[in-house]
């Protein structure tokens, strides 16, 4: 445990690295920081200083070195368009993502694991071909065909819900949640659904055709064999090899959910990462854009090793290595 | 065990059906009668698709969805069961039924302790507190003779050997004190040490228990070794019934004659099996075309070595992803040395991990060695091949379902190589050989515009085999190729690998864990244990005069009709 531990972390880091250096080369290399950063007009001399205070004038290597150094004690450079640290940007766009992911997420679970066992259960029944039929049309519509369709209903039509932004937010020090406020929640569920909608069909089906697979194992009939009582075998003998896959794909999805919620957030104008990346991009804010490299690698590093742990708590077979 | 208690099992004129898509009915199981006794084994014996399975189904209640109980009846110790629900009033799976499955390996749920499955049962049916059940389990274990019992309560299935999960799935079906256990070939997944000692204790366990066993296998080996009564199925319907010895010994039917005969013989070695149906003319021509093609390409005599290995020694694992140690080892073949000659068949037996099957990979190239040398027709094999020696050796697998690719055509499939190889001129060319071997083989030539799909187990072995032949190899390497079959599929199989070997000289490598079936095809025979050779002789004197203590005891173990009977008659 403790060495497959080891080798995960080893693993983590030497990908991290790797990262870094992508988005070293991007600071470095994708249009010259020293002419993004000066106004108009500027002096050669001026220029220099300026070279020289970035550091840009020492070797490549020592650069990487500076800047992995100064990564790991949370400077991400300065914003060019905001002329704001970075970090300090990511992290104050950071809660509006994360609450939005959490909420998609526990959405497309709770909903999602349900259906998908119906629908292997009772595959001829009316509700299982229904769920079969609306998430269909749920998984080939575009994010943001379901978004503005969802505010045409809710927002404009029907005047039940917001249509855009965060709503009244309640600060907590570091972090300004939206769910202690009616409006915040409020906020909260059209971008939510949208977000959710295509995990929600994508765990559903994987949990039918698994609950289908583990339902014809000989461990499952032998289970019959025995007459245990059928909610017993389906809720836990059965679902609980069908989840194994859910959880690799639940922690990737997350990952995906974090760093590409842009097409959501920018339907809902939710001011979270993903509007705050569309924006680095247009104008190009490489700092931001870079930060958000090392950002959304970390995740996905950290999400990976989480499963991987997760996964030896779940199934034996893997914990006596 | 007196004949005036109920029988725990009283099936009388049993009919089950399955309503098939176009309208018409599939019916498993036709009028059958069947009665145990308390203490009795009663064994159901047939070929694959006779019913037998289904037979132990419906009294279990767990018929597959559109089949169903059309008549009949069924009552377990005395008590019917209601054939429009499939339950007794009173019998509860599980409880008053217990089941033993084939495969040990998948019968477990991997992600639960040995515990939680053993007791599981209980705590259902018998309605006894948490630690009386634990007591009980610890019980089952013993008496079912695992060993440090204690300890694998906490176990998971994949910490156990193949063996030790068919135990404690012996207890989890004697959990609830069960008065019938339905065994549907409960040792068949098994290797010959371990297989006796499990039927050795499933006979125990119907002696000191009084339980009824219904047995459901196709091996005459186990029928004979723990059986009291047999019943022979064909098609869904009873051909024969009677005492072990009986019907073993004298059988009536026609059927039952055939099937007994079909069983390969350990004591003796015989020219051919016996088989309801020879050989046609028409395959009798093709393997005269077959010959023909063959000895164009083949030169040499019979004594010349064509394949000879040299110390082989292959290691899994090993790489670590930290530099400097190195991960443990896995050494699945230590120090192999054999030589196959032309025109032999050479065997490889041993019990299953000995190494056998990585053997036949190494030389196949499917797995590189460590160390040592396979010298195959005069040049070394290495990692990387000639064309022209991958085309002279050529490997039929187990498993015929996943040996064809389901979406080619069996023509193509059998081209594929002949035209790889540039063995024909020309696609019509290949296509032409492709049902030359396919009547070969024994099957018709117009077979070859069909799937896979569309043939039986036995046949599309026939296939691999003809895809095999193809490229007109001088090695056939067969890795258990007739243990997914049905015995008297088997000996038509056995019986035409012999006639391949006679035909051009082909040699074989031939792989299996049934000395029976090895005493009938091999001319040598190499005993393997723990990856290595404990002992190589020509095959008759390995059968009469063993040397090697291991391969003693694997002779002593192998179930034979033959010796059992006469030790039984003996004891009379």
């Amino acid at each position: 445990m403790i060495r497959l531990l080891s080798v995960r972390l080893l693993q983590a880091v030497l990908v991290m690295l790797a990262v870094a250096a992508i988005a070293f080369v991007m600071f470095r290399f994708v249009g010259d920081p020293v002419a993004s950063m000066v106004r108009e007009g500027a002096t050669q001399a001026e220029k220099d200083t300026l070279r020289v205070a970035l550091g840009l004038d020492r070797p490549v290597l020592v650069q990487f070195v500076n800047f992995v150094g100064q990564v790991l004690t949370g400077d991400l450079g300065t914003s060019f368009r905001y002329q704001q640290p970075v970090t300090s940007l990511l992290l104050s766009r950071l809660p509006a993502t994360l609450e939005l992911v959490v909420v998609a997420t526990v959405l497309a679970l709770a909903v999602g694991i349900p259906l998908g066992v119906l629908c292997a259960l009772k595959p001829n029944s009316f509700l299982s071909r229904l769920t079969q039929a609306t998430t269909l049309v749920g998984i080939s519509m575009p994010t943001f065909v379901t978004g503005l369709l969802l505010i045409l209903i809710f927002a404009v039509n029907l005047r039940w819900l917001p249509s855009s932004g965060r709503g009244d937010l309640v600060d907590l020090g570091l972090w300004q949640t939206g769910f202690l406020s009616l409006s915040g929640l409020k906020s909260l569920i059209l971008p939510s659904i949208t977000l959710a909608l295509f995990q929600l069909t994508l765990i559903m089906r994987l949990v039918r055709s698994e609950m289908i697979d583990v339902l014809s194992s000989d461990y499952i009939r032998f289970a019959f064999a025995r007459g245990l009582p059928r909610a017993y075998i389906y809720r836990r003998l059965a679902l609980r090899n069908a989840l194994m896959p859910v959880v690799t794909v639940t922690g990737l999805q997350i990952g995906q959910l974090i760093a590409f919620a842009i097409v959501t957030e920018t339907v809902f104008q939710w001011p979270g990462m993903g509007l705050l990346f569309t924006n680095a991009v247009g104008y190009p804010d490489v700092p931001v854009l870079a930060a958000y490299l090392l950002f959304v690698g970390f995740l996905f590093v950290m999400i990976n090793m989480i499963v991987d742990i997760l996964y030896t708590f779940i199934d034996p077979r893997l914990r006596t290595r | 065990m007196t004949d005036t208690a109920p029988p725990v099992l009283d099936i009388r004129n049993l009919r089950v059906e399955y309503p098939l898509a176009n309208g018409h009915t599939l019916t498993a199981v036709k009028n059958i009668d069947l009665v145990i006794r308390p203490g009795e084994i009663h064994a159901l014996v047939g070929e694959s698709g006779a019913g037998k399975t289904t037979v132990g189904n419906a009294l279990m209640g767990l018929l597959q969805a559109p089949g169903k109980i059309v008549s009949g009846s069924i009552a377990i110790a005395g008590k019917p069961i209601d054939l429009r629900t499939g339950r007794t009033e009173g019998i509860v799976p599980g409880r008053d039924v217990g089941a033993i499955f084939q495969d040990p390996m998948t019968s477990l749920n991997p992600l639960f302790t040995v515990e939680s499955q053993l007791c599981e049962g209980m705590l259902a049916h018998l309605k006894l507190s948490s630690k009386e059940t634990k007591a009980r389990a610890l019980d089952l274990l013993k008496a079912v003779g695992l060993p440090e019992p204690e300890r694998r309560l906490g176990s998971y299935p994949h910490q156990l050997s193949g063996g030790q999960r068919q135990r404690v799935v012996i207890a989890t079906a004697l959990a609830c004190g069960p008065k019938l256990i339905v065994a549907d070939e409960p040792t068949t997944a098994l290797d010959v040490s371990v297989q006796a000692q499990i039927l050795k204790l499933i006979r125990d366990l119907a002696d000191e228990r009084g339980v009824g066993v219904l047995l459901v296998t196709h091996n005459m080996g186990v029928v004979a070794e723990i059986a009291d009564r047999v019943t022979i199925m064909q098609n869904g319907a009873v051909v024969e019934s009677g005492s072990t010895r009986e019907v073993l010994t004298t059988p009536r039917a026609a059927y039952a004659r055939t099937l007994i005969a079909a069983v390969p013989p350990i004591e003796t070695r015989l020219e051919r099996l016996p088989v309801p149906s020879e050989e046609t003319q028409v395959t009798l021509d093709a393997r005269a075309a077959v010959r023909r093609k063959s000895t164009k390409s083949e030169t040499g005599s019979r004594d010349d070595i064509v394949l000879s290995v040299r110390d082989l020694a292959v290691e899994y694992g090993g790489h670590s992803l930290i530099p400097g140690r190195k991960a443990s080892v896995f050494k699945a073949v230590k120090g192999v040395s054999f030589d196959v000659r032309r025109g032999e068949i050479l065997g490889l037996v041993g019990e299953s991990g000995c190494g056998k099957t990585t053997v036949a990979n190494t030389i196949a190239g499917l797995v590189t060695q460590s160390s040592g040398t396979i010298d195959f027709l005069s040049t070394v094999l290495g990692a990387k091949r000639e064309k022209s020696v991958r085309k002279s050796l050529q490997m039929v697998f187990q498993d015929p379902y996943s040996a064809l690719n389901p979406r080619l055509r069996i023509n193509a499939a059998i081209a594929e190589p002949i035209l790889f190889y540039k063995l024909a001129s020309n696609a019509d060319e290949a296509r032409q050989d492709a049902r030359t071997l396919l009547e070969a083989v024994g099957l018709p030539a117009d077979a070859g515009a069909r799937f896979s799909h569309a043939f039986s187990g036995g046949q599309r072995q026939r296939i691999a085999i003809a895809r095999a032949l193809g490229p007109r190899p001088s090695l056939l390497i067969c890795d258990e190729p007739t243990s997914a079959l049905d015995v008297s599929v088997q000996a038509q199989l056995l019986n035409l690998l012999k006639d391949l070997r006679d035909l051009a000289g082909l040699s074989m490598l031939f792989i299996s864990h049934d000395l029976a079936v090895i005493r009938q095809m091999c001319d040598r025979i190499a005993v393997m244990k723990a990856g290595e050779i404990v002992e190589l002789a020509d095959t008759e004197a390995l059968f009469t005069a063993p040397k090697h203590e291991y391969t003693k005891e694997l002779l002593r173990l192998a179930p034979s009709l033959d010796r059992i009977l006469s030790r039984q008659s003996a004891s009379e």
